[in-house]
């Protein structure tokens, strides 16, 4: 998404050979602007601990005391929440569409990606065009024709339709970060290893699948966020409340239990646990994401 | 490689990509220029819907208000966000010890769903039991502990400033990376030559970083006119407290799905349609404006 076309060619500003030899900058603002930095994550991250000490405590509690700590801790919230609110059931939902749709977006533009950094005919430069001019489609206000296309194929209230949804609308952005990364790769690889006799398909899947595999990391962790957070389609194109995922079963559980604030906020702790764990384990991957396009 | 090999390559992706993304975003463009009975499809409508837009009720009165909505969405994250963003990554530069550490705290709440944050902001400025005005009225400021989103006059407010702290990771990240482009050379020469710290900064650092701003806008123009999950989280989809958080895409899923109007799809996609030229309209012209800006300062 933050990949317009105008911006790709800013590497000609920026791209400033920086010499060895010069003094050490001194920060901007000093003291001062070292307080500003760390008040400020403080706001970024407390209203984020506040939602996960609330879960922790008893409903009469935090009506009585919104501000107290979670002594002693009280995990009947998320008892409620898991069986009795069914966010077990919109929990696996949320995880089969969006882990699906990810593995689907990712294999198919990373074949996509190969030929089209590869083959020479002037078709591939035409498709490479049509693939990345998805990344400025709001495919959101395309939401009814899918809606017909998906009740013309049995596919309304079925997570297999929900992951091809994703699936495709993902196509673009993994396409634009994995063509970038297989032109680096230098073609005499390939060479080697058609002179050894390998197929084509043999080539892709053994010698370059490996080496591009930081860029599909990227996509992949990329891709899982938006898809997991997403709420437009499922409300649309979901029925039953057992297909619903986190998102829309949040809205369904909040709407009925508003006053029960506890298993409220066990319930947003819920739907942002997955992503809090994969942000941890892949930050590098998240940023590259959000900066890609920025820099080379 | 060869072009038949290519081909079967690209394939499976341009089968996905075609009938779930091209042929629905296509499609959608025609729906509105036909007249609809239910699902079925009538005759040509022409412009029939687009005047129906502003011509007839509810839309004539909540049309232009869900419009000025995104607008002020727009400019608040603007004014907000991207001055403090950029603020933010000035002052991280040349802090390598403690830079990715903060901007990655800053991202956090990027991370989260826009349903959970409109939830949980609900929760946290609750009149009776938030923490919020609890910690408002502790320090002595009870004539702030107002119910901020139960008033017509800040609920959007709430929904922007909410947003603008959702997403400040976003210009931080975008600025640091712009800045660490930026040579050294050239502010020291600047120094050197007697320029003082905010000449340097207004004068050379500030210009080469407008191809950056310029991208930051054009998303932000972009996410400010499909706003949807997080007004939806916070007023509904009627944008409670009377219309005051109403958004164009509230109005068209309003208008798709829950009005049951005979010609529901005929005036939703005219509310689709033309939200798509805004956008893309307003995207090309930003976008052309750079493109100019840089071959000024690249030539």
């Amino acid at each position: 998404m933050s990949a317009l076309p105008g911006l790709r060619s800013r590497g000609g500003i920026i791209a400033g050979q920086r010499s060895g030899t010069r003094e050490v900058q001194r920060p901007v603002g000093g003291v001062t602007a070292s307080l500003l930095l760390w008040g400020y994550a403080a706001v970024a991250l407390v209203p984020l601990l506040l939602m996960v000490s609330s879960s922790f405590r008893t409903n009469a509690d935090l009506i009585t005391e919104p501000l107290g700590a979670p002594w002693p801790l009280s995990v009947a919230s998320y008892k409620e929440a898991w069986t009795a609110g069914n966010f077990a059931t919109y929990f696996l939902n949320s995880l089969l569409v969006t882990c699906g749709a990810v593995l689907l977006s990712t294999s198919v533009a990373t074949m996509a990606a190969y030929a089209l950094a590869r083959a020479r005919s002037r078709v591939f430069r035409w498709l490479e065009a049509l693939f990345l001019s998805g990344l400025m489609l709001p495919i959101h206000l395309a939401i009814l024709p899918i809606f017909y296309l998906f009740d013309g194929m049995g596919l309304i209230d079925s997570r297999l339709g929900l992951a091809l949804m994703y699936g495709a609308s993902g196509v673009p952005f993994s396409i634009f970060v994995l063509t970038t990364f297989f032109r680096q790769l230098p073609v005499e690889l390939e060479e080697a290893a058609q002179l050894d006799g390998a197929t084509t398909w043999q080539t892709f899947s053994k010698i370059m699948v490996p080496l591009v595999r930081p860029a599909l990391a990227t996509v992949a962790v990329f891709r899982f966020v938006p898809i997991w957070n997403d709420f437009l389609f499922p409300l649309v194109l979901l029925r039953k409340e057992e297909k619903y995922t986190l998102p829309v079963g949040l809205t369904t559980f909040f709407g009925e239990n508003a006053t029960n604030y506890s298993a409220v906020f066990a319930g947003l702790v819920i739907t942002t646990v997955p992503l809090i764990l994969l942000f941890l384990v892949a930050t590098k991957q998240i940023v590259a994401g959000l900066t890609a396009g920025m820099t080379k | 490689m060869r072009r038949r090999s290519g081909l079967l390559f690209v394939a499976p992706a341009l089968i996905l990509f075609g009938v779930f993304v091209l042929y629905p975003m296509v499609t959608a463009f025609s729906y509105a220029f036909y007249h609809w009975q239910g699902t079925t499809r009538g005759g040509f409508a022409g412009l029939d819907h687009f005047v129906t837009l502003f011509t007839r009720a509810p839309f004539k009165t909540d049309m232009p208000r869900a419009l000025l909505h995104n607008l002020l969405f727009f400019l608040g994250t603007m004014a907000f966000q991207n001055t403090i963003g950029l603020a933010v990554a000035v002052m991280l530069h040349r802090r390598p010890r403690t830079r990715r550490m903060l901007q990655t705290l800053y991202a956090m709440p990027y991370l989260v769903s826009p349903i959970v944050i409109g939830y949980l902001w609900t929760l946290l400025l609750s009149p009776t039991f938030g923490p919020v005005n609890q910690l408002l009225t502790r320090i002595g400021l009870d004539s702030w502990a107002l119910p901020w989103l139960g008033d017509p006059d800040t609920a959007l407010w709430v929904v922007i400033l909410v947003s603008v702290w959702q997403w400040i990771g976003f210009p931080v990240l975008l600025y640091g990376a712009a800045l660490g482009g930026v040579p050294e050379e050239l502010s020291e020469a600047a120094r050197v030559d007697g320029a003082s710290h905010r000449q340097t900064f207004f004068r050379i650092t500030l210009p080469l970083l407008v191809p950056a701003i310029g991208t930051v806008s054009v998303l932000t123009f972009i996410f400010a006119m499909e706003a949807f999950a997080l007004p939806y989280a916070f007023g509904g989809s009627t944008g409670n407290p009377a219309g005051s958080t109403d958004f164009i895409s509230l109005l068209f899923y309003r208008t798709a799905f829950d009005s049951g109007a005979a010609d529901a799809i005929g005036t939703s996609s005219a509310l689709a349609t033309m939200l798509f030229i805004i956008i893309f309209g307003g995207a090309l012209a930003a976008t052309a404006v750079l493109r100019r800006h840089e071959r000024r300062i690249t030539a």
